[in-house]
């Protein structure tokens, strides 16, 4: 089996253990990126099958990380879930303008955070293939 | 007499004016001034025209040489009657453009140019050394009067010790008022008024001493006039070239010796005490004249032959017996001779520090540096400047021997200072003057009068060698320095005026015509040769390339933080901002560099903005502003400018209105994403940590940890509900305050011991000064509490210097405290100054602070609840706020919102 690697871009420490401590006991191997602004190095160096994305990062924003992301060609494809404490309607739309694969506001239920990585990480048609 | 009572009677005289000037100073101080406001103090400050040489010289004069001694007298009688619109075109300049000297002036005339400062500094310089050491002699000499009829007494200490006691008294006097402060006006209060009073004195003297002559020694006024008769003066035969030569040289004299060009334009308080001075101070002359005859005939009588009789004032009440009023006559002559050398050394020092000292150390320390003062540099360069023009005097006096009459030395002294004169006349009635025909025709003029009349002035064998005089320089006949140009046999100070002024104006017109002023030198001139029309200076500052933030810090180095604040201040207020930094609009620069220009003169204003700016100059429509000067739509477009100024005013309030109105709607929204995001934050930590401590097999190491985050977060969560609820109420100004009274002192150190758990492993330094700090103050204590802890613990969190030093400073003014706290990191980006007081607003990452952002939010809202308020104070080096509070809190008196 290969490996399934998440990339938490998180920067409240607290959230960003409890969401390590689920992950890992479900199979993953997870690293957290406490800096909006060394995200990007990181996804390009450590090739993650999905990235957790705050939408409010210190220095930079989430929003920000994204757009780079799907424009920069070799990970444009990678699954991105974002997460959002402001719970306003108009985050979930940002986040899908900018091409989030999934989103989650906070507080969120630690097995809606499981099953929504798992859905949008392995995507069936490829399982079939 | 007793020598010794008058030593005593000059020192409680001395004393006596100490204690006018600093009550003056007081006064000042205070505002309460009226009557220094009054042109009978300003004419009387004019007086200090008439020196030592005057009051004593006049006498020995009129012996020596008949009526001559009226020309000193006929002069400054012309320019003030006839030529007085020259002194109001001067004076008006010298207020518009806030003149420090008259070195400054033509400095600034002539394209703020250092190097025409430095000129005229050292010209006066010069020609005010052998003026001094004359005051110096002639209080010695006055000693000695008295000393010889009494040897039984004190035998009188060697005349140079004398003349030592009397340089360094008046050193001490002039540094203690001259220097006090660094006035943006260059005015000196105190010693003004020490100086009218002074002016009074010698009038008084001389005319008792002429009542006396006229009606006490002889018969009155037809027996005066007998003797006026019977005596040598009246053979006295006029030579008309020289009379004509005194006249000319008292009248330019007294426009510009560096003491008189400070009295009648620097310390001039309105243009319009000119009018009463045009012919009151003209009247002060005339009195002072008036017995100059009658008594040197019957001093010529009386006195033994070989007497000086420059001092026929003094010997003669003296060898009659007349002990009081030989007394009054010395008082009369000490005063005539102090006034002059405080002022005289006033004004040098100010040319000094301004135009030399000041320059240089800009030169040397590039950029701006940190925090020095320039202030302490420049009062300090003042005071050494202070005593080495009167050591130069002193030095003089010595050299000379002090034997010369005093007339004499006193002319050398005019001729010197005239040189400056057609560069002046020429810079504010001529637009033509240029920078190059100002410097050629004063160096020229300033070095034949060095040549013909200074040198040689010192005596034969003293700098120039007998043979010079004789065969001039290297067998050049033509050279020799009293007959130039092989023109032999006229007067040698006839001889000197000649040359200098004609060789003078002669460079400076021809050199002006065939050469070009620079764009700042054109703009001055303008503006100094139509200053009634109200022209400003060149501007000359293009917008934008300087920070506010970096004027201010420069302005509060040479004004004070104070006076630079609130000069800020009114400038932001004028452009329609609040807060300390205007925007920097060429209109601005100017302002300030006016301001400047008070303290530390023209030239180095200007060097130390651009200094700022870099480079800047000339704007284009500046250049139009001179093409266009001959044409007659001035008017009009300074109509046009004023009507698009008020309307970009009313524009600018109407924008700002609406962006505030969008804002407020935008800021509603943000307000409740970032309340949600306060709020979700701790509870994700909780929800995820719960679920996981429901699952059984945990192991127990892990499940205590998960619930010491739970508890953590819960914590955040209640004080974050705290500060919400706490902003809330105080924002709706329903908090109930618990006013009660305690020291401010004591509050801060309750502030900085609860602080001192911010960050407790960091070197963490205060700087107070504990005694301002004393002082009662009715409020609600524990909220101002509050707010010092809230400023405390970020200077603790956020300071990034290695060292961190936290400035608390308190100042007390009428009934409000105004309390400072200033640290030494590297302060808060302008762009986030105003920020910072918004709530959420946290410049840093969450770990860091630990907080929501609210603190200084509701320190704002605390403050504003006390009647206070607090602010960002930009300029200060690091992160710097001032908090106002009223001493005495009353009920219910809330600040509207």
């Amino acid at each position: 089996m290969t490996e399934k690697r998440v990339l938490v871009v998180e920067d409240e420490p607290n959230i960003a253990e409890a969401i390590r401590f689920i992950l890992s006991r479900a199979g993953w191997a997870v690293t957290v990126e406490p800096s909006g602004a060394r995200a990007m190095v990181q996804i390009a160096e450590w090739r993650p099958s999905a990235v957790i994305l705050d939408l409010m990062l210190p220095g930079r924003s989430g929003l920000d990380i994204l757009a780079e992301l799907r424009a920069d060609a070799g990970l444009a494809t990678t699954p991105v879930l974002m997460l959002s404490a402001r719970g306003q309607g108009r985050d979930r739309e940002a986040a899908a303008a900018a091409g989030a694969t999934a989103f989650l506001a906070k507080p969120f239920a630690n097995a809606d955070l499981l099953s929504a990585l798992e859905e949008i990480a392995v995507p069936l048609p490829a399982q079939g293939a | 007499m007793p020598f010794n009572i008058l030593v005593a009677v000059s020192l409680v005289y001395v004393l006596f004016l100490f204690l006018v000037a600093f009550v003056a100073e007081r006064r000042a101080a205070r505002g309460r001034l009226h009557f220094l406001y009054s042109p009978w103090v300003y004419t009387l400050s004019l007086s200090i025209y008439c020196t030592a040489w005057t009051f004593y010289g006049a006498v020995g004069s009129a012996a020596r040489s008949g009526l001559e001694f009226l020309t000193i007298y006929l002069g400054p009688t012309l320019v003030f009657t006839g030529w007085w619109w020259v002194l109001r075109k001067l004076v008006r300049i010298g207020r518009a453009q806030r003149v420090t000297s008259i070195a400054d002036l033509i400095s600034s005339r002539y394209g703020k140019s250092n190097l025409l400062g430095v000129i005229v500094t050292l010209m006066s310089v010069a020609a005010a050394t052998p003026y001094i050491a004359l005051q110096l002699q002639s209080v010695t000499l006055s000693f000695g009067v008295f000393a010889a009829d009494t040897p039984e007494f004190w035998a009188l200490p060697n005349q140079s010790a004398t003349a030592l006691w009397i340089a360094g008294g008046l050193a001490l006097f002039t540094i203690l008022f001259g220097t006090r402060n660094l006035d943006a006006n260059e005015r000196h209060h105190g010693v003004v008024t020490a100086i009218a009073l002074e002016a009074v004195m010698k009038l008084v003297a001389l005319l008792a001493v002429g009542i006396w002559v006229v009606w006490g020694l002889a018969d009155g006024v037809g027996d005066i006039l007998d003797r006026i008769d019977a005596s040598a003066l009246a053979d006295w035969q006029l030579q008309p070239g020289r009379f004509a030569g005194l006249t000319f040289v008292s009248a330019a004299a007294v426009l510009t010796l560096p003491r008189m060009f400070q009295v009648l334009v620097v310390e001039n308080t309105d243009e319009r005490h000119l009018v009463t001075a045009s012919w009151a101070f003209p009247g002060y002359l005339l009195l002072m004249s008036l017995f100059v005859v009658p008594i040197a005939v019957v001093g010529l009588e009386t006195a033994a032959p070989g007497a000086n009789p420059d001092l026929f004032v003094l010997s003669l009440p003296l060898s009659q017996g007349q002990g009081g009023l030989a007394l009054l006559a010395f008082l009369g002559g000490f005063s005539s001779a102090t006034s002059m050398v405080i002022v005289a050394a006033i004004a040098l020092s100010t040319m000094v520090s301004n135009h030399i000292v000041t320059p240089l150390w800009l030169a040397l320390a590039r950029g701006p540096a940190e925090r020095g003062d320039v202030r302490g540099l420049v009062l300090t360069s003042r005071r050494l400047s202070i005593g080495a023009v009167l050591a130069m005097g002193y030095g003089y006096y010595q050299l000379s021997g002090g034997s010369e009459a005093l007339a004499a030395i006193g002319l050398i002294a005019f001729v010197g200072a005239a040189q400056v004169l057609p560069a002046l006349i020429g810079g504010i009635f001529w637009r033509g003057a240029t920078h190059t025909g100002a410097a050629a025709g004063m160096v020229i003029g300033f070095a034949i009068w060095l040549y013909a009349l200074f040198l040689p002035s010192v005596g034969e064998g003293g700098l120039i060698s007998a043979s010079l005089m004789k065969d001039g320089p290297f067998g050049l006949t033509w050279l020799r320095p009293q007959a130039l140009f092989g023109i032999d046999g006229l007067d040698p100070f006839l001889h000197a005026m000649l040359w200098s002024l004609l060789l003078n104006t002669l460079a400076f017109l021809t050199l002006s015509m065939i050469s070009f002023p620079g764009p700042v030198e054109r703009l001055q001139g303008v503006a100094f040769v139509n200053v009634f029309e109200g022209r400003e200076g060149a501007k000359g500052w293009s917008r934008g390339q300087a920070e506010a933030e970096d004027l201010l810090s420069m302005a509060q180095r040479i004004l004070g933080a104070q006076e630079a604040q609130l000069f800020f201040q009114a400038q932001a207020a004028a452009q329609g901002k609040r807060g300390f930094l205007p925007d920097p609009t060429p209109d601005f620069l100017a302002a300030l560099e006016r301001q400047l220009a008070g303290s530390v003169g023209a030239a180095t204003a200007h060097a130390m903005i651009s200094q700022l700016i870099g480079g800047a100059a000339v704007s284009v429509q500046d250049l139009i502003a001179v093409a266009n000067e001959a044409q007659e739509i001035k008017e009009y477009s300074a109509q046009l400018e004023a009507q698009s100024k008020e309307l970009a005013r009313t524009a600018r309030a109407l924008r700002e209105a609406n962006e505030k109105l969008t804002s407020l709607s935008v800021q509603k929204d943000a307000f409740l994403g970032q309340i949600s995001h306060e709020l979700r934050t701790p509870m994700t930590s909780i929800r995820a940590f719960s679920e996981i401590l429901m699952e059984p097999d945990l192991p127990e190491a892990m499940r205590a940890q998960y619930a010491e985050i739970i508890h953590e977060e819960a914590r955040r969560l209640t004080r974050l509900l705290d500060d919400l609820i706490d902003l809330a109420v105080l924002e709706n100004r329903k908090v109930n305050l618990n006013i009660s009274v305690a020291n401010l002192h004591d509050l801060i150190n309750r502030a900085v011991q609860s602080a001192s758990s911010t960050r407790p492993e960091r070197d963490f330094r205060y700087e107070r000064d504990f005694p301002t700090e004393h002082m009662p103050v009715f409020t609600d204590t524990d909220r101002l509490v509050q707010v010092f802890i809230n400023l405390i613990s970020n200077a603790r969190k956020y300071c990034d210097a290695e060292r961190a030093v936290l400035r608390i400073e308190v100042k007390r003014s009428k009934n409000r405290v105004q309390i400072d706290f200033i640290d030494n990191g590297g302060g808060i980006p302008k762009a986030q100054q105003q920020l910072i007081f918004e709530k959420f607003a946290r410049l840093t990452d969450t770990q860091k602070a630990g907080g929501a952002g609210l603190g200084l939010a509701i320190c704002r809202e605390i403050m504003a609840n006390l009647g206070g308020s607090i602010d960002y104070l930009p300029g200060q080096g690091g992160a710097a706020f001032r908090m106002t509070l009223p001493l005495r809190r009353r009920e219910g008196e809330a600040e509207p919102v």
